[in-house]
């Protein structure tokens, strides 16, 4: 039975959007659709909403009333997921997960593993970021299920997106979530080019009048917890418009919470200074919630000087126990724009300070808040990104890649005084260098437009509309030791080997017949795996000696183990190595045999490490 | 022939006072059944029609800015009584509206509390939580839209025929359709509604549970 729905579902690290549009509307711009998500609000309470709050909370025993957590699918859901989670969580922070998806991407970790929330005391059952995500894919599926009986989320044509800067064990996991969930026929997006299909979709065609050959689209997506960057070049193929992506960013999680949270320490900073009284944690939370309130008047309402903050007491007394305070507009141009969006020079990079060795466990988010030196390091590390496209001249002194249009999403930018700051300060840049202004590419939906791009691609992947070329944005290395004689008191020499290229095609295979390896049957092997986001010509079986530390990224280690079937444990196997982009979107390495072409799959895994520590 | 035994078939032969009583009585309960088959005719149908009327109106809540007019129920004979069906309101969405508020707006600690040991700036400064909280509440379930859309001091016409509900009337009432007047307030009505769904067994009258910390 072929599939009736094209859906897309934007997995947020704070929230999750489902969207759809029916297949059979043979129409020129079939109706995207939004599906609403009922989902528990209070105990016993069930409300729909377009987005699903991307929480998980593990209630104690005792907490919730029998039947409180009945969905109209289900009398008692295994995992409380939505606004009731997040509800539940403010006041008690020690059983909430949150931020998942941002420790799937977290090198060094074993995500499968249950280690969420990791704050908790000793006697809550943790669950593995793994589990979390599958969580949520599961009440979306349910919840589709529940609308459409008759066509079942698992037979309908889905596009799951990731941040562009996803790498591939995370794009695996989350692949791994869907596939656990029987949603095994999801293929992956990246989130800005799912932006820029939700604006070509919302153009009503109208985009090709809006961009044209040699264009280099600047994509920058704040959402919630992650700033991801892209770019995209607008070329010609036999008269086309045809879209490429060249360039993706870094994993920076830094994005709307830091903001909040920022003003409220502002505030907390304040009302301690008035009162002396140290502001208790919920007295936090509740001052976060009221700061983004006020941030959002003080956006919308431009004539305002101020808004009043104010948080009640928990007890039933409300005009006593209330904290007063206010956030001025300067204090939020100071903190916000000032302190996220600083004016910088195109040649800043991002001030990293040596983490120190002692680090509670936890996610590595960004050291610099400055969004725009982010983005000035990312333009000038991706200069090289367009060189091979002859319609896309840069001039010859040019120091950073010239965006000729700017495409904003994610709820920050949806205050215009950050994205008119941003767009302020990349012209800046490029009036710097004597280039035209870059022009901002308007009508989007800033919050809902990554899941509806997701679902406008897969009728793009239909051969319906334009479609964003790229491959894999990034090429990947395995570390091998170097035929050198030892050095006593120093580690072998490391040589990278290129095992799939820069932009390597969905559906397209790679092979390194003449690098020979030998694996001992039964014994884990381990590789050292690197990324590089900006060597673009280096091709399968390239060797590097040598490399700078912004080339190469180090991930998370691979993984092979022969298991015994068929071999004698000890015995050593001559293998070749060979990596695939699957259709789905992710990268697979495989070791063959070179006797008789049997495959072993080689995994992103970083369970021993794990291990070793403990 | 037994004297006892009653003839059928015999017609009365004297026109005297019990006879003449008999057949007034047997007219009168003729009359009385044909009236009654009238009146159980008549009331089915009409019933029939409240009920149609009933399933033709939308399923929506209007709430309309209403004048309040205390009226004295005057006695009036009327022809046929005519049952009248009132609409009884869910105590539960009543408890959930509330339970919102508290929730949002903390509803019921702000008019449960006494106000008068309280300075109007602190007052001033509970009341922006409950204002807040109660626009949340009110945007994030109920769709709300003026009645009328002209503008408020404006002259407005109503046609004969007006929506009685919709449109009140004050002041001078005289004359006939169309009236012509000032329009006071535009009036709300809401346009869709959406409460939470309760779970079975959740308890409506919790409108906020009583919190431990441990």
């Amino acid at each position: 039975m072929s599939a009736r729905y094209s859906v897309g579902i934007d997995l947020g690290t704070t929230h999750s959007v489902l969207s759809y549009l029916d297949l059979q509307d043979t129409s020129d711009q079939p109706a995207l659709t939004v599906l609403p998500i009922p989902q528990l609000t209070t105990p016993g309470a069930i409300e729909d909403s377009p987005q699903l709050a991307s929480f998980l909370y593990l209630p104690h025993g005792a907490e919730l009333a029998e039947g409180a957590t009945a969905l109209p699918w289900t009398a008692k859901a295994d995992h409380l997921v939505g606004e009731i989670a997040r509800n539940l969580g403010s006041k008690t922070p020690i059983r909430l997960v949150a931020s998942a998806k941002s420790w799937l991407c977290h090198a060094g970790i074993d995500c499968k593993q249950a280690s969420l929330p990791s704050e908790a005391p000793e006697d809550i059952v943790r669950i593995s970021p793994f589990a979390a995500t599958q969580a949520y894919l599961q009440h979306l599926t349910d919840a589709w299920n529940y609308k459409f009986p008759e066509h079942h989320l698992q037979a309908q044509d889905l596009v799951i997106t990731v941040p562009a800067s996803f790498d591939p064990a995370a794009r695996e996991l989350t692949v791994e979530a869907a596939r656990a969930v029987g949603l095994g026929q999801a293929v992956l997006l990246e989130e800005p080019q799912a932006a820029l299909y939700s604006w070509i979709e919302n153009s009503e065609g109208d985009w090709r009048n809006h961009v044209s050959v040699g264009d280099v689209l600047l994509v920058v997506d704040i959402g919630g917890g992650t700033t991801d960057l892209s770019l995209i070049a607008v070329t010609q193929d036999q008269g086309n418009l045809q879209l490429t992506r060249v360039a993706v960013g870094d994993h920076i999680l830094l994005g709307g919470d830091n903001m909040d949270l920022a003003l409220a320490y502002t505030i907390k900073a304040k009302l301690e200074a008035d009162g002396g009284k140290r502001l208790e944690s919920w007295q936090l939370q509740a001052l976060t919630h009221a700061c983004r309130a006020a941030k959002e008047k003080l956006f919308n309402q431009a004539e305002l000087d101020s808004a009043p903050i104010v948080i009640a007491s928990r007890g039933s007394s409300l005009v006593g126990g209330t904290l007063r305070s206010e956030l001025l507009r300067e204090e939020l141009t100071k903190v916000l724009v000032e302190g996220f969006l600083p004016v910088a020079a195109v040649s800043d990079k991002p001030i990293s300070r040596p983490r120190s060795g002692l680090r509670s466990v936890g996610l590595p988010y960004a050291q610099d808040a400055a969004i725009t030196r982010h983005l000035a390091a990312f333009l000038s590390k991706q200069l090289n990104a367009v060189l091979e496209f002859k319609d896309i001249n840069l001039p010859e002194h040019a120091g950073f890649l010239h965006p000729t249009g700017v495409l904003f999403n994610g709820g920050v930018l949806k205050a215009s005084a950050l994205s008119q700051r941003l767009l302020d300060i990349i012209n800046q840049w490029l009036a710097a260098e004597n280039a035209p202004p870059a022009r901002l590419l308007q009508g989007a939906d800033l919050d809902l437009a990554v899941a509806r791009g997701a679902a406008y691609y897969g009728q793009v992947r239909q051969g319906k509309g334009v479609r964003i070329k790229g491959g894999t944005a990034a090429a990947y290395y395995v570390g091998v030791e170097s035929a050198m004689p030892a050095v006593p008191g120093l580690p072998p020499e490391i040589e990278a080997l290129c095992v799939a290229p820069f932009g390597m095609e969905e559906g397209s295979e790679q092979t390194l017949p003449n690098e020979g390896l030998g694996l001992i049957v039964g014994d884990a092997v381990r590789f050292r795996f690197f990324a590089s986001k900006t060597r673009r010509d280096d091709k399968v079986g390239d060797r590097l000696e040598s490399w700078s530390d912004d080339e190469l990224e180090e991930l998370d280690e691979l993984e092979i183990t022969l298991p015994g079937d068929g071999q004698h444990i000890g015995e050593v196997v001559p293998v070749y190595l060979s990596s695939a982009i699957s259709e789905v979107g992710t990268l697979e390495l495989k070791a063959v045999s070179q006797r008789n072409q049997q495959e072993w799959k080689i995994e992103f895994e970083v369970r021993e490490r794990e291990h070793a520590i403990s | 022939m037994n004297p006892l035994a009653i003839d059928l078939n015999l017609q009365p032969t004297t026109l005297d006072l019990w006879h003449v009583s008999l057949a007034g009585a047997v007219m009168v309960l003729f009359l009385l059944l044909i009236i009654t088959l009238l009146i159980l005719l008549f009331s089915s149908r009409s019933h029939k029609k409240q009920l149609a009327a009933a399933a033709a109106l939308p399923p929506e809540i209007k709430i309309v800015e209403k004048v309040v007019e205390v009226e004295v129920e005057k006695a009036v004979q009327l022809p046929a009584p005519e049952p009248v069906i009132l609409r009884e309101a869910t105590p539960d969405a009543a408890l959930q509206v509330l339970s919102l508020l508290q929730k949002e707006a903390r509803f019921i600690d702000f008019i449960k509390e006494d106000m008068s040991a309280y300075s109007d700036t602190d007052i001033g400064a509970a009341a922006r939580i409950v204002h807040q909280g109660c626009r949340k509440a009110v945007a994030e379930h109920f769709t709300l839209a003026p009645v009328s859309q002209d503008q408020e001091g404006s002259r407005i016409t109503l046609p004969a025929g007006f929506d009685a509900y919709a449109y009140r009337l004050t002041g001078n009432i005289t004359g006939s359709a169309p009236y012509s007047g000032t329009l006071v307030h535009k009036g709300w009505q809401v346009t869709a509604l959406h409460l939470p769904k309760l779970t079975e067994g959740h308890n409506p009258n919790i409108i906020a549970a009583a919190e431990v910390e441990l």
